[in-house]
């Protein structure tokens, strides 16, 4: 699907500009007034969760309500490494990771019995009870409503042997550099853009190919002597483990992890990224979790009183209702104009932003063959 | 004995709660094949409705107070109170119940509307595709109410007369402390009654007879001529109707705020899914299970042993059942196969 939308661009080149993209997004995000770091944090976090979930929807076809709960695994794994062991971040992905992997391969190995709506509706249950027990039963591993947090008298069995405990809390680090502010960016950044090749190495591997297969007809997919589950398996494994190492980079850039991340909302939220900017194509996933995120914070961030600066041009008797009026779908009532956004996006386009920019590019590109054939006043010789 | 009783009486209370929702859940996805996550926000509207009756019967102006005789105070009383003083005051007592008149033609008007306007450009499209719309259509929904009623939930009571408990223990013989609720008892009965009236309705009408009909094979019946999507929009209208009175009906127990249609969702679809998709029976009889087994689990015996089984039992239940029957309790074959 995805290579129909960009026409003949080759992986390379798609890869560098994506590459390029992410790198400079605290230059092109400035005019947006979306250069901060904590935002851009989230766009490269968020687009890591997005691509890992869109290799599992977007190439198999199989629906998960549950991703949210490997993203609160990997949060709680990483906060307790750096609890235990060190601050530095290597390990504490290195565990994420994995603890989200086992879980996905345990969870993966029971949903992946069923398919399409038992599918979803599995991966649900087995997501909300993760997030009851961590608010109940697991309190001692997740603090419960608090949330997990750091404190100045965790072991840290590893940095004690090489440090002195310094008087505040510790930060996270990368052999020393902060991971906050704009080098956590960074990080974030250059594992997304690590993400997104991987990404794009399994949409054309066999293995990708093995996977659109089975979204298109798994039933002949096995009439070919093909068992497909531990294809299927494999994908969700790899789409838990990105959403573990989302979940680590959460934790990274802001050391404290609550149950409320592994809401079934949060689960809704990273299906949303994903088909608001395209399923199954590669870059979307990002371009539609970067676009909530931005909504997100730009969008709730508006007030009555900015409201007013921007209608200020309209006579003095319309301001107030136009302030009211907007007013519903910006602060707090954002999340209104995220559910029109996204009934608008899934009647109009059900191929997300990527498809509807190719209609779009495909649209014009045609206009101007026509145009040039038959009105004379564009001469394209050789056309 | 007496715990066990009260749980059980517990148990068929929340039972009726999800196997209400649950109903109305299944009888679109049976009929439109529509998996509709606007359910939960459906059944919100329908407390928002009486909410909203409340506040019309409260429309107050300001008169005399006589009981103040030093200085001129004012009070506010409802206009109903101060045209009708014998019935006035009963009627604002009677705001829950009576709000139906208003939730009924409302909700039907909405679920027609949605049906129309919406829905019906989805029948031929994927579940995945469905529910991400109906979950849009929700989060819009909810994020109106919010708008105008603010994200405080309000607080609505029940009539006077069954504000208070029933004593339970008397009529059974049990002991004179086992006491229940009675707008719990009247919200059991009221489910009850309309779970009754839907499969009534759908087992002894032509009418129905036509729906099930079309819920088994909607081409033939197209075939034979008869117009089996009009009968589809109104049994659209009609779930949503029912999704809206379970809400008027449930707001003395908890009272609405934007999101309790959410919350809602949620279980109410665990429980469509355990008791098969498209399977009406299936869905009333593991929205009782459901209740039951949860109302059991939360009980300090069973939790001293399993900690936080309260939490997770129906999610567990669900998995194990999915697991081990792949179609639900009492799904068909042909449903949901793929």
């Amino acid at each position: 699907m995805s290579n129909m939308n960009v026409g003949k661009m080759n992986d390379l080149t798609r890869f560098l500009i994506f590459a390029v993209a992410i790198l400079t997004m605290p230059i092109w995000m400035d005019p947006f007034g979306g250069n901060y770091p904590d935002l851009l944090q989230k766009f490269a976090i968020y687009g890591i969760f997005a691509i890992g979930f869109n290799i599992l929807f977007g190439l198999t076809g199989y629906l998960s309500f549950g991703h949210a709960a490997f993203l609160g695994v990997g949060s709680y794994a990483a906060i307790w490494s750096f609890k235990l062991f060190t601050m530095n971040v290597i390990p504490a992905l290195f565990f994420s990771v994995l603890f989200a992997g086992v879980l996905a391969f345990i969870i993966g190995q029971l949903s992946l019995r069923r398919t399409g709506i038992y599918f979803s509706i599995l991966t649900l249950a087995f997501a909300q009870m993760f997030y009851s027990l961590a608010y109940s039963v697991l309190t001692p591993i997740t603090n419960g409503e608090t949330g997990l947090q750091l404190a100045h008298s965790d072991p840290r069995m590893i940095d004690s042997l090489f440090f002195e405990a310094g008087a505040g809390l510790p930060s996270t680090t990368l052999f020393g550099l902060k991971m906050s502010g704009y080098s956590g960016f960074y990080f974030c950044a250059v594992l997304l853009i690590v993400g997104f090749f991987v990404s794009m190495r399994i949409f054309r591997s066999p293995f990708g190919l093995m996977l659109k297969g089975i979204k298109s007809n798994q039933n002949r997919m096995m009439y070919t002597g093909l068992n497909t589950k531990p294809y299927m398996l494999t994908a969700f494994v790899i789409s838990g483990m990105y959403a573990g190492l989302a979940g680590s980079l959460l934790a990274i850039t802001d050391p404290i992890a609550g149950a409320e991340r592994m809401q079934w909302t949060a689960s809704g939220e990273v299906v949303l990224m994903t088909i608001l900017g395209g399923v199954g194509t590669l870059a979307g996933p990002v371009i539609g979790a970067g676009l909530i995120k931005y909504f997100e914070n730009i969008f709730s961030a508006f007030n009555d009183t900015v409201l007013a600066e921007i209608f200020s041009f309209l006579p003095e008797a319309m301001v107030d209702y136009a302030v009211t009026i907007a007013g519903l779908f910006v602060g707090s009532g954002w999340h209104l104009t995220l559910g029109l956004l996204f009934v608008v996006v899934v009647i109009f386009l059900p191929g997300g932003i990527v498809e509807g920019a190719g209609k779009l590019v495909k649209l014009v590109s045609k206009r101007e063959k026509s145009t040039g054939g038959s009105v004379t006043q564009q001469d394209q010789p050789g056309e | 004995m007496d715990a066990i009783f009260l749980q059980i009486l517990n148990g068929l209370d929340k039972g009726a709660a999800y196997a209400l929702i649950a109903l109305g859940l299944t009888l679109v996805f049976g009929t439109l094949g529509i998996v509709n996550f606007a359910h939960g926000a459906l059944f919100m509207l329908g407390a928002f409705c009486a909410v909203t009756f409340n506040k019309l019967l409260l429309i107050s102006n300001k008169v005399l107070d006589p009981t103040v005789t030093m200085f001129k105070a004012y009070k506010e009383t409802p206009y109903l109170e101060i045209w009708f003083p014998d019935i006035g005051p009963t009627l604002i007592d009677y705001s829950v119940p009576l709000s139906m008149l208003l939730a009924i033609p409302v909700m039907l008007l909405i679920g027609f509307i949605l049906e129309r306007g919406l829905i019906k450009h989805f029948y031929n499209r994927p579940h995945a595709e469905q529910i991400l719309v109906t979950f849009g259509l929700a989060i819009v929904m909810q994020e109106l109410i919010k708008a105008i009623f603010g994200a405080n939930p309000v607080p609505l009571s029940a009539p006077d007369v069954v504000a208070g408990t029933a004593a339970v223990g008397d009529w059974f013989g049990l002991g004179e402390n086992v006491v229940y609720p009675w707008w719990r008892l009247i919200y059991l009965s009221f489910s009850g009654l309309i779970i009754f009236a839907v499969f009534a309705f759908l087992q002894f009408t032509t009418y129905g007879m036509v729906v099930r009909a079309g819920m088994r094979d909607r081409e033939t019946v197209g075939l034979l001529g008869i117009n089996i999507q009009k009968r589809f929009t109104i049994v659209f209208a009609l779930a949503t109707m029912i999704a809206g009175l379970a809400g008027v009906m449930y707001t003395p127990i908890l009272p609405p705020d934007y999101h309790m249609g959410m919350n809602f969702l949620v279980l109410s679809f665990v429980v469509v899914v355990v008791g098969g998709m498209g399977s009406l029976g299936g869905a009333v009889f593991a929205g009782f299970l459901l209740g039951m087994v949860q109302s059991f689990a939360s009980m300090t015996e069973v939790k001293e042993i399993l900690p936080g089984i309260d939490q997770v039992i129906i999610y567990l239940v669900a998995v194990v059942v999915l697991l081990v029957l792949p179609r639900g309790l009492m799904g068909r074959a042909g449903i949901m196969d793929e």
